[in-house]
């Protein structure tokens, strides 16, 4: 049988066989992450498992990026052990302002075409953008591969995604993965991987790729796959990691469904509170006014993401009863956002600039709503509560989408500025 | 391993952020004071409703979102005693079972909110004592069921050195 998902692909290269889907096997990870609100549980775990020493300090990362900087002193301990367990095991660690874990893990070449990444956070499917089978874990899971280096999977049987058409201008990577939650719901892919093919891959950048991978969790999958592309290869020369195999998708695979997107007349998606699926396109949403925007997380706090963000607050001003906070993905989009200008110009329009980090996303710190407010967000997730209040209200956008209704002070289409 | 206690009903979809909210959890690892604040964002007081041994039944999806291992673990805390729903999101299933936190994959629709219920996992049967029904369960998959019986996966670790599947 030489026909195969991406997934089996990745698995065979892992188990120097012919994986069964379904099966249970135990392989070698190629590199684990923890940030700040799972991996203190999994430093305890791993000394309540009898660990003493790392078995692969080199294969490891903990990154502190959900709270970054401390916003209180339970917070701050919690950093220190951290800061402490990788100092002893000599764990690379990525403390406050390096910026969000699922950006500095492919940015640091820590993730690759064919590897097997497992991260304790749910969003580590995000690597499948650039060909690795990642997905998340818990705290326990992680102190067991960094006592073994190994952790055991389910061969997950695969969806296809075909994405054909021509993406119209105003219309992204994000709008397509709100589209794919609005079709299949929050469980759409439960124990599934989503493999991803089609004319639209090469309209995207990598950067627009990492977006759909991330929120491939929303609708349940295990990862979100896409194959080997140019553009793929010159991504991967550009952060430090050299790809010889090809990584394509067999249309005479096993695919265990089909799901077929045609992006011609897709608009702007905006997800409604308080879940992912609750998706509608920008014409059916009528006036609904917004007090906060955020543009930045895990999804869309890349340097295309602010771009995007840019061109059309350039020369504008947000709302006077808007706050637009913006907080890049990590350090190096920090300062290639300043380096292109793109800081300037969005203070000048009225944005506050936070540290590389999770913060409003996961309602740490950087930007509370206040009961009753409406807020519209790049983010992956708009879960009553989860931006620190249970009484406000989140959509989820596109940036472009963001950066308009930022502009009017309601949910605007951002065609209008483009 | 027989389980009874009374039931909790909630719906689809309960994310780990309503089991337990990101605003306490990143704060500290004491699991008993987290587990003040279970489901605090969809069901306030809800810790004041329950009794030890207490179960959960719920519709799909259940503990969908962020991999927080915090929500088995306050579910435990809390003192409830197993997790019955229609499915489970995968990342909260493997990390329930990894703290020895039984769950139960079955047709919850008849079971309504306070009834008496009875889980056999050996046997794979729920049975609704108040309304004198039976449930069949789609049981766990083999070594699921080992690290559960080891009691969690530190356990497992404790007893092999590592994953031990055959």
């Amino acid at each position: 049988m030489s026909h195969k998902t991406l997934t089996e692909k990745i698995f065979e290269a892992h188990l120097g066989r012919e994986p069964k889907i379904k099966e249970v096997v135990v392989v070698d990870v190629d590199f684990a992450m923890g940030q700040d609100g799972t991996s203190p549980l999994a430093i305890q775990k791993f000394y309540e498992m009898g660990g003493k020493k790392v078995l692969n300090p080199e294969k490891i990362a903990l990154v502190i990026d959900h709270g970054a900087p401390s916003p209180n002193e339970g917070f701050s301990n919690l950093h220190k052990l951290m800061r402490d367990f990788a100092y002893e095991q000599g764990v690379k660690l990525f403390d406050i302002g390096s910026g969000i874990c699922h950006q500095l893990i492919p940015e640091y070449g820590f993730a690759g075409p064919y590897d097997i990444v497992v991260g304790a956070d749910s969003h580590t499917c995000t690597y499948g953008a650039i060909g690795a089978f990642s997905t998340g874990i818990g705290s326990s899971e992680l102190a067991a591969v960094m006592i073994s280096g190994k952790l055991w999977f389910k061969i997950p049987a695969s969806i296809r995604v075909i994405l054909s058409g021509k993406l119209p201008t105003g219309v992204y990577s994000k709008d397509i993965v709100l589209y794919l939650a609005r079709l299949i719901g929050a469980d759409g892919a439960t124990y599934k991987a989503l493999e991803f093919d089609g004319e639209v891959i090469e309209q995207l950048s990598v950067d627009a790729r990492f977006t759909i991978s991330n929120m491939a969790v929303e609708v349940g999958a295990k990862a979100g796959i896409f194959p080997l592309d140019e553009k793929t290869k010159i991504w991967l020369k550009e952060h430090g990691r050299e790809c010889n195999k090809d990584l394509t998708i067999d249309p005479l695979a096993n695919y265990e469904s089909t799901i077929e997107i045609d992006v011609n007349k897709l608009e702007p998606q905006i997800a409604l509170p308080h879940r992912v699926d609750n998706v509608v396109g920008i014409s059916e949403i009528g006036d609904i006014p917004i007090q906060q925007g955020f543009i930045g997380t895990c999804t869309n706090g890349r340097i295309e993401d602010l771009e995007i963000a840019v061109r059309i607050l350039e020369g504008k001003e947000v709302h006077p009863r808007v706050r637009l906070i913006v907080g890049c993905a990590s350090k190096n989009i920090y300062l290639e956002a300043m380096k292109r200008g793109i800081i300037e110009k969005l203070v000048n329009a009225g944005a506050t600039i936070i540290p590389p980090g999770c913060g409003p996303c996961v309602g740490t710190h950087a930007g509370i709503p206040s009961d009753g407010e409406n807020v519209i967000s790049t983010a992956n997730r708009n879960f009553k509560g989860r931006m620190g209040n249970n009484k406000a209200f989140i959509y989820l956008a596109s940036p472009a989408t963001v950066a308009a209704s930022c502009i009017t002070g309601k949910i605007t289409d951002p065609r209008r500025y483009l | 391993m027989i389980i009874r206690g009374f039931a909790h009903k909630l719906g689809d979809d309960i994310n780990t952020d309503y089991i337990i909210s990101g605003k306490y959890k990143f704060k500290t690892l004491d699991m008993k004071e987290l587990a003040q604040h279970i489901f605090e964002d969809i069901e306030p007081d809800f810790i004041k409703k329950i009794k030890p041994g207490d179960i959960i039944v719920a519709g799909k999806n259940f503990g969908c979102g962020s991999s927080r291992e915090q929500a088995p673990l306050v579910i435990k805390n809390a003192g409830l005693s197993a997790v019955v729903a229609v499915s489970f999101a995968r990342i909260f299933y493997r990390n329930a079972i990894n703290n020895g936190l039984p769950l139960v994959e079955c047709d919850t629709s008849g079971i309504e909110e306070g009834d008496e219920l009875e889980i056999n996992l050996e046997e794979g049967i729920v049975t609704d004592i108040t309304k004198g029904f039976q449930i069949k369960i789609n049981p766990l998959p083999p070594f699921m069921m080992k690290l559960l019986q080891d009691g969690g996966l530190v356990e497992h670790f404790k007893k092999y050195g590592g994953f031990s599947i055959e």
